[in-house]
């Protein structure tokens, strides 16, 4: 009986730590693509001459 | 002789599978995120003391990238050192000895964070920066951490250098070049690591020992230690005072260089002229007239510990002093350039 609900919370908190995994890569994902876009519009604007 | 195979068995044992529980903070922690902090510190410092124009969003990506690439070689040195780390009290809890995250996982965590920095370094600020912070963890995780820490005293000596060239990564990243006020800073941090390390391994020493790390006072003795710590701080706070004659350092940088100079080289003559270490040393043990009392023992511990500490706060202070010069737009005294 006391070992299935072992189990139980093992699995639980392998649950909960897997979705924590997950945000914390998605999270990380997010800021990168946003990284690059943010440095790709700063690059292109230092070299985009000034119109006349 | 460590094998790959060692790290993959401590990493398995306490459970059925580790990576299944292992929470996203394991995975940082892989990172060593002190030692990160530092590295950030000094290499902004080393990016804003260029004082050089560059875009704010491109600064913090370069900081970002480099605290990346510490947190990668981080991470490879704990896949590595899985087997130092569990016989020792200081590192045992880290996540690879403690069965968190499989050995594995930690490499394959330090390969592709370090590929990510480099190349992002390299693509959005410029290939100078990217290849010093390349050849920065290469250094740490192939040349330190593989080679000279199981093999030579000298370990922590030659593999300071991977610690120290963050400022000039960041110069880099700030200007496109590495000057010699660049590599200032990287000898400052170079010089600083034997004296800060050692004070460290003089009271931790049986630890050092029982992992079989060939640290300076496990191969050579605490007497001998005590006398390189006197010898490289006797090098290491001179070059401190070298930037307020090169245009790096201001007023503030060289007041506090010189007095907490001066305090460095008093707690480094206090460590050599203690018994810090002789306690646990075998070879101390073994002259018969030879005895260190309980007093003399805890003075000696309590010196080291004096210089652990102080050599801390001094290079913060450094480089704190740098920083806050370059922000405040200080300028170095004319009549010493």
């Amino acid at each position: 009986m006391s070992k299935s609900i072992d189990k139980d919370a093992e699995k639980q908190a392998a649950k909960k730590a897997r979705d924590g995994r997950n945000i914390a890569i998605g999270l990380g994902l997010a800021v990168f693509v946003v990284l690059v876009f943010v440095v790709t519009l700063v690059r292109l604007g230092g070299n985009v001459q000034p119109h006349p | 002789m460590k094998t790959a195979a060692m790290t993959s068995e401590t990493a398995s044992t306490s459970g059925t599978d580790a990576s299944q529980a292992a929470r996203w903070q394991d995975y940082f922690q892989l990172m060593k995120p002190r030692v990160m902090s530092l590295v950030v510190f000094t290499g902004l410092t080393g990016l804003l003391a260029a004082r050089a124009p560059i875009h704010p969003v491109l600064g913090a990506v370069a900081v970002l990238c480099i605290a990346i690439g510490a947190g990668a070689s981080g991470a490879l040195n704990m896949w590595y050192d899985a087997d130092i780390d569990q016989q020792m009290r200081r590192t045992r809890g880290r996540p690879v000895p403690a069965g968190k995250v499989k050995g594995e996982e930690a490499a394959s965590l330090g390969v592709v964070l370090s590929l990510l920095s480099v190349m992002f370094l390299g693509f959005a600020i410029n290939w100078l920066a990217a290849g010093l912070l390349a050849f920065t963890i290469v250094f740490y995780a192939v040349v330190y951490t593989m080679w000279l820490k199981r093999w030579t005293a000298q370990n922590i000596v030659i593999g300071g250098l991977a610690g120290a060239l963050p400022p000039a990564i960041g110069w880099a990243a700030a200007t496109g070049h590495a000057p010699l006020n660049a590599w200032l800073m990287v000898a400052i941090i170079f010089f600083w690591t034997p004296p800060h390390f050692w004070a460290l391994s003089l009271y931790v020493t049986t630890d050092y020992a029982k992992a079989g790390v060939p640290m300076l006072p496990v191969v050579k003795g605490a007497r001998e230690t005590r006398k390189q710590i006197l010898l490289y701080s006797l090098i290491f706070t001179p070059i401190c005072l070298v930037p307020a004659f090169t245009g790096l350092g201001g007023p503030f940088y060289l007041a506090v260089a010189a007095l907490g100079g001066a305090v460095f080289l008093t707690l480094a003559w206090r460590v050599f002229a203690s018994k810090a270490g002789d306690a646990a040393d075998p070879r101390v043990a073994d002259r018969a007239l030879y005895e260190v009392t309980e007093d003399e023992r805890a003075a000696g511990a309590k010196a080291a510990r004096n210089l652990f500490a102080f050599s801390i706060l001094y290079l913060f202070a450094l480089f704190a002093a740098l920083l806050g010069e370059a922000v405040a737009g200080v300028q170095a005294l004319e009549f010493l350039k």
